[in-house]
């Protein structure tokens, strides 16, 4: 299989049924996105795959022949945190770190849809992440956090 | 976990498809968004030896308005179902329904029509299928047949569909201006299937009901439709009293099965209440 990985043409030579997080972290040594759950039901898999926000356990590298894949792997540039990791660290949206890939990709495709998401959207259309620590409130805070950064008028 | 070997097929063209199903027979399942093929294949509790992958046939995307009916692409995915201005304009219920869907992650990959060709009564598709009077287009090597959604579900797991064929596109007629609507879910938690749900559609004459459509979701071995209980609220005043006896009937018809979300008894108890709040908020909604 051949795809995009950050931005990267990567080949990859899987059996049918290898799902994309076992290529991603075994075979292209991208062990940002966890395997917590591997059911579906967790998000600390979630990588964004053509412009989508995906649990890449219940998704065949098979299926993403040509696509364009993004993981955690993929945020920092030249050295600088993405907003949504500099919002993170400022806001301690985490403690153990376990799902925090997952959250920052999902965080990422939510913002590109939705620049200026109310609390009660951040919620909702974070739903698909489990954090076992934080009590969500400082995740929440983190997403504002980079919503802000990002909006135009900060720049 | 790791799902048992298979090959993979993906068809560029519907008739290709259709010509893989036919060729592999029993041994080959189509694979839509893949949120319950899959996770069921990693569990081993489905084994196919053949995967048709439907998710690059462009025939299968898209909502178009004919008429005065939604023609829905099968491979329509639950997101695409919520954003649609088209769908939110004529059929909020359908909008509503997703949104209570799994989780955002799913609903970017799950789709309406592997929803209901799935056949499983804890879908929630089937029940706002029967509620809307929903029909089907199913495409196969002997040619295409429209089904009616009432009639499709046999059994969990068992739909009409035979051997070969795909359900191509969901047919809706939109409800006249001023329908009520509701779809009244209870779950545990994101992402759970309901524990009870109930999908009413309400029209209203001044206080009386005019037409009223009412369907269930996860109370028996199928979606199921709440023929009595619709009766006995045609032509009558809604008020508690009869949003009370049709809940009621509608307790009459359950037969969930108990598991880790209730006993048999709280899941029927459920399935009326949520009955009760879905035809209230549908009399809020609808113009009288």
């Amino acid at each position: 299989m051949s795809f995009k990985l950050n931005g990267k043409q990567v080949d990859v030579l899987v059996e049918p049924r290898e799902l994309l997080i076992h290529s991603l972290r075994e075979k292209l040594q991208h062990t940002g996105p966890h395997i917590g759950c591997e059911t579906s039901h967790c998000g600390a898999c979630t990588v964004d795959l053509n412009g989508m926000s995906v649990k890449s356990c219940t998704v065949l590298t098979v299926q993403c022949q040509d696509a364009e894949v993004l993981t955690i792997e993929g945020f920092e540039q030249g050295g600088a945190l993405h907003a949504l990791q500099e919002g993170f660290t400022q806001e301690h949206g985490l403690q153990c770190g376990y799902c925090t890939p997952g959250m920052i990709t999902r965080a990422y495709r939510l913002l590109k849809e939705n620049p200026k998401p109310s609390e009660e959207e951040i919620r909702y259309w974070m739903a698909g992440n489990l954090c076992r620590c934080t009590g969500y409130q400082n995740i929440v805070k983190a997403v504002q956090y980079a919503a802000k950064k990002l909006s135009p008028a900060s720049a | 976990m790791i799902p048992r070997e298979f090959e993979y097929h993906a068809p560029r063209s519907l008739p290709e498809a259709i010509a893989l199903l036919k060729q592999y027979g029993d041994d080959a399942k189509p694979l839509a968004g893949g949120h319950s093929l899959l996770p069921m294949m990693k569990m081993r509790f489905a084994e196919p030896a053949h995967l048709v992958d439907l998710g690059r046939l462009p025939e299968l995307k898209g909502i178009r308005e004919v008429g005065n009916a939604l023609h829905i692409g099968a491979m329509t995915t639950e997101n695409e179902l919520i954003w649609s201005p088209l769908v939110q304009k004529k059929c909020p219920l359908l909008v509503e329904g997703a949104r209570l869907i799994a989780d955002p992650q799913v609903r970017y990959k799950g789709t309406i029509g592997g929803d209901i060709a799935h056949g499983d009564p804890a879908n929630d598709h089937p029940a706002l299928m029967l509620a809307l009077g929903a029909s089907f287009v199913l495409k196969g090597s002997g040619g295409e047949r429209v089904v009616p959604a009432d009639g499709f579900f046999l059994g969990t797991y068992s739909t009409a569909l035979k051997p070969g064929e795909i359900l191509t596109e969901i047919r809706v007629p939109v409800p006249a201006a001023g329908t009520g609507w509701c779809y009244a879910k209870l779950k545990r938690k994101t992402g759970d299937f309901a524990t009870a749900a109930a999908a009413v559609l309400l029209r209203m004459k001044g206080e009386t009901v005019q037409e009223v459509s009412i369907a269930l979701t996860n109370a028996g071995a199928t979606a199921l439709k709440a023929r009595k209980a619709e009766d006995s609220l045609r032509g009558k005043a809604l008020n508690d009293t009869a949003m009370a006896e049709a809940a009621r009937l509608v307790m009459t018809i359950c037969e969930p099965t108990a598991d880790q979300r209730g006993d048999v008894e709280y899941k029927t108890a459920m399935t009326g209440e949520m009955t009760h709040r879905a035809l209230r908020a549908a009399r809020a909604r609808a113009t009288h």
